[in-house]
């Protein structure tokens, strides 16, 4: 199964012809199925061209009505990222993926607002994308590290994931579905979100969360867990030695109004049967105890 | 990015927000002209930083006479300010905000900030102005009024007349008070604020509502729409490392301790102080090369950290994705030799072209300590830096 990608996704490429969309749609070509899952390319200003076989059209209206592509990812700059969201919603996609870092926090609150009420979901902005292992990969992220399984990891960063995904391997434990959710302050899809759709996947025994200091994303989750999780969750979270009023590289990891810390989100998650660890080390070895 | 109060009254005065009479200086002579100019018996003299508190560490000051802003002036000028956000050793006094003097009856307090769980500007207001307002939102979070603001709409007239009614506000000034807020979200949104505070709100003698103290921060995401508000940046108020960082696109964040850490990506990187302290150690610093560094960038980041007396060791940790761990090697290897390396120096890497990259760090001669993963990298240089 997976969650929210596999195999059979059709995917378009909004902002293709720039330099990372072009690098990162030939690497995600290049994983498993991604031949025939990356379907079409998107550029209002050179439609009818192709991008290495790749149609390219001028929406995302047409691109869908063209090749049946009901996913889309998105590396258009910044000033103009919203708006390729908003596009996507418009045009009804099941799924976006918007790798973009830099958005203006002021274009994310109208595009969310917009965005009530519509079916397609969002993951980011400025998060590493998804990855469904040796099925299909949709980001920035290294694919050969990772392993189909049945462990899912859910995460606000980017490296960290891959570190994440890392020790899960050297535990011998592959995964169902890797997710970033992005670093900003206003995103799509959260943990909580992430977490619904785990719980209800077949495929996926337990779930790795890797969260960082900032907002109550974390906590939300973690209270969810405790009603309704059926399956295991193990936690790290970054940032005990950050200081407040700083902001750590995310524009949304930053302790501001003495919310958001690591400590409380570690104690929420504690007081919610979560298992945490404060080694960064010790997440895949934590998520192998807790499989029993 | 921050600015200025001056700054930001000058911004909210575009809006419709009232405030005192003001003018900035930069020397004392200017400071007494302002307050000639302003006229009147009574005038504050504000150090103009950055940082929050400055009234309780002796930055606002009341003159009652032109000889007394003189003396204030004199004094405050180059003075090391020392408040609750600034630090132990001050922040320097380079501009100051002479204003006129009001006679307050009422303090109030109003705030704007984005709620990521509603995903909208939050507009906060109190009766406890004046007072620190996390305290107040931690200790009596029933005094405190919200209201979450449709992105489109904006706010309502009634909104903004109910805010001012709950705030305590006495009818005859609630209108004016309406106009400040609805002018006050307007400038908030216009130009990309991610904070916006008025500590006090102030009622006068003579009925007005005014802004006594005004707060602004901005998206830096959004300031290559604002040239304006860019160009207010004061580089005295910043950090010279952390300006030197944000020149080569590095998100560099100087602490406390003496081991200096270079990793790529914003969670690694807290992961990576996170460890060190957990294996007994401190991390002198918080440094996100992202993920497209080249050799140059790293090369940058290393001299970076090296400008740190207090740094002891050195803990380089890549996970290689988009950044391979070979073009970080040759980074590693280039700073050593532009810079003389007097710490010893732990390198961990992973991921993409790792062997690449730890064969380029083994051909080099450079003595680096190699550890095989995070935990292993956080014990050796701890160990490191104890022995240094």
């Amino acid at each position: 199964m997976s969650i929210l990608i596999n195999q059979n996704s059709r995917v378009m490429t909004q902002g293709i012809t720039g330099k990372t969309g072009q690098f990162h749609t030939r690497m995600c070509r290049e994983y498993a199925n991604g031949q025939s899952c990356f379907v079409a390319g998107v550029n209002p200003r050179k439609p009818g061209e192709n991008f290495e076989g790749i149609p390219v059209y001028g929406t995302v209206r047409e691109a869908r009505e063209a090749t049946g592509a009901t996913v889309s990812v998105i590396y258009v700059p910044p000033p103009y990222a919203a708006a390729a969201i908003d596009e996507a919603v418009e045009a009804e996609l099941d799924l976006v993926i918007c790798i973009t870092e830099g958005i203006p926090v002021r274009d994310m609150i109208r595009t969310r607002y917009k965005m009530r009420g519509k079916k397609t979901r969002l993951i980011g902005p400025n998060c590493p994308g998804i990855i469904t292992p040796d099925e299909i990969k949709i980001g920035i992220m290294p694919g050969y590290i990772h392993k189909k399984g049945r462990i899912g990891v859910v995460s606000r960063s980017g490296t960290l994931t891959y570190e994440a995904v890392a020790q899960l391997m050297e535990q011998g434990l592959g995964q169902s579905t890797c997710i970033g959710i992005g670093g900003d302050p206003v995103n799509g899809l959260k943990h909580l979100d992430v977490m619904r759709l785990f719980n209800d996947d077949d495929e996926t025994d337990a779930v790795l969360m890797v969260g960082e200091i900032g907002g109550t994303d974390e906590e939300e989750s973690a209270r969810w867990i405790k009603d309704n999780m059926r399956k295991p969750v193990v936690g790290f979270i970054a940032g005990v030695t950050a200081p407040p009023g700083k902001r750590m590289g995310h524009a949304g990891a930053i302790i501001s109004g003495g919310k958001g810390t690591a400590q409380e989100k570690l104690a929420v998650m504690e007081e919610c049967g979560i298992q945490v660890t404060r080694n960064p080390a010790e997440m895949g070895k934590l998520l192998k105890s807790a499989l029993g | 990015m921050k600015i200025h109060e001056y700054q930001a009254k000058e911004i909210l005065r575009q809006y419709g927000v009232a405030t005192p009479r003001g003018i900035a200086c930069f020397n004392v002579d200017e400071a007494v002209n302002a307050a000639q100019q302003l006229g009147g018996d009574t005038w504050v003299v504000k150090a103009q930083i950055y940082a929050g508190g400055r009234g309780k560490g002796g930055g606002v000051k009341i003159a009652q006479s032109i000889e007394e802003v003189r003396e204030l002036a004199g004094n405050m000028f180059g003075m090391q300010l020392v408040t609750h956000q600034t630090g132990p050793d001050g922040q320097t006094v380079h501009r100051l905000f002479i204003e006129e003097g009001v006679s307050i009856v009422t303090e109030y307090y109003v705030g704007m900030v984005v709620d990521r769980d509603s995903q909208r500007v939050c507009m906060m207001t109190s009766a406890e102005g004046g007072m620190d307002i996390e305290q107040v939102a931690a200790e009596t979070p029933e005094k405190i009024h919200k209201l979450m603001i449709d992105p489109i709409a904006g706010i309502s007239d009634d909104e903004a007349l109910d805010m001012a009614a709950k705030t305590g506000i006495p009818d005859a000034s609630r209108g004016a008070a309406a106009t400040l807020l609805k002018g006050l979200y307007k400038a908030f949104d216009d130009k990309d604020a991610s904070l916006a505070e008025i500590n006090p709100l102030v009622l006068t003698a003579d009925n007005h509502i005014l802004a006594l103290d005004a707060k602004m921060n901005f998206d830096d995401n959004a300031l290559f729409r604002h040239p304006e508000i860019a160009s207010l940046r004061d580089l005295d108020e910043e950090e010279p490392l952390e300006i030197e960082a944000s020149e080569h696109d590095l998100s560099y964040i100087p602490l406390d301790g003496n081991i200096g850490c270079l990793v790529n990506g914003a969670g690694l990187a807290m992961a990576t102080m996170d460890i060190i302290k957990l294996y007994g150690g401190n991390p002198a610093n918080f440094l996100d090369v992202g993920g497209g560094a080249t050799a140059e960038k790293v090369t940058e980041a290393f001299k970076l950290m090296l400008k740190n007396p207090k740094l002891e060791a050195i803990l380089v940790n890549i996970f290689g994705g988009i950044m391979r761990c070979d073009v970080i090697a040759e980074g590693v290897v280039q700073a050593a030799r532009e810079v003389r390396l007097t710490v010893p120096l732990v390198v961990r890497l992973e991921g993409t072209n790792v062997k690449l990259g730890k064969q380029i760090l083994a051909d080099s001669g450079l003595s680096v300590i190699a550890a095989g993963n995070m935990a292993d990298a956080a014990q050796k240089v701890v160990r490191a830096a104890e022995n240094a």
